[in-house]
């Protein structure tokens, strides 16, 4: 039936590195035969989560995020996982439009989006420890819940 | 990928880069900034033309200009946006605040 393939990248938390790890994504992801919204999608997931461990998890120190990609049938699973300084309250950080670096242009939508534009996703953190976010779409199902 | 920007009396007119990023968003909002403040800019049109991608960095470099805009008393607008970036536009809000225009104002009706 559905086929199973798994991909892991890692690279440096600098910001230039950002779309790489998403037409990484993209292009792993292809072999689901996804719509060009499915993969715009989980491109802005992929770019939200990415960037909340450079921005946050890191805080612009010079670091290594992991994404690993799995394909579980029609089912396709992000995780992105830092080593970074985590998050103290979970809950407060996915609220829409809280940001704690409201002077540095975040909008405070990351979660959101994440939210938004996958199927689920789970947050596991410790601070001082670092933050893995696990996301998942399922993919050629027709309509995302956003459209109209 | 650097946006191209153009200045008509006080209206600044940024081509928006083909991939909006928390990385590009940095210095297109210094760049814009700068002009903001050098040329006394009173209105600007964000043009998406370019545009293929944008994620929530988009959104803040949009509510940053437009809260700078809305203070001074002048406007923000948003022209030629894809579906996938207007679907951002929409999901966040910012097609309440701002006009937002799917081609050139002139030429379509607003979203």
């Amino acid at each position: 039936m559905g086929i199973s393939n798994e991909m892991r990248l890692e690279f440096d938390s600098r910001s230039c590195n950002e779309g790489f790890a998403r037409v990484s994504v993209a292009a792993f992801m292809t072999q689901l035969n996804p719509t060009l919204e499915e993969v715009a999608d989980v491109k802005t997931a992929l770019s939200e989560a990415v960037t909340n461990s450079i921005v946050h998890g890191y805080e612009g120190a010079i670091e290594k995020i992991v994404v690993e990609c799995r394909i579980e049938d029609d089912t396709f699973c992000v995780d992105v996982t830092d080593h970074g300084i985590g998050i103290e309250n979970i809950e407060q950080a996915m609220e829409p439009l809280f940001t704690t670096k409201p002077d540095s242009e975040r909008s405070g939508m990351g979660f959101a989006f994440m939210e938004a534009f996958m199927d689920s996703i789970e947050v596991t953190s410790k601070p001082n420890e670092g933050t893995k976010v696990s996301m998942k779409k399922k993919i050629g199902c027709g309509k995302s819940k956003f459209e109209r | 990928m650097e946006g191209g920007y153009k200045i008509r009396e006080r209206n600044l007119t940024v081509e928006m880069p083909a991939e909006i990023d928390h990385h590009s968003a940095q210095h297109i909002t210094s760049n814009i900034d700068y002009l903001i403040e050098a040329n006394g800019i009173r209105s600007i049109v964000f043009d998406f033309n370019r545009t293929s991608f944008m994620d929530s960095s988009g959104i803040g470099i949009l509510l940053g200009r437009y809260k700078k805009m809305n203070y001074a008393g002048g406007k923000v607008m948003v022209i030629r946006a894809n579906p996938s970036i207007r679907k951002i536009l929409t999901f966040s809000g910012v097609t309440k605040i701002m006009d937002v225009y799917e081609g050139l104002p002139e030429q379509s009706d607003r979203i």
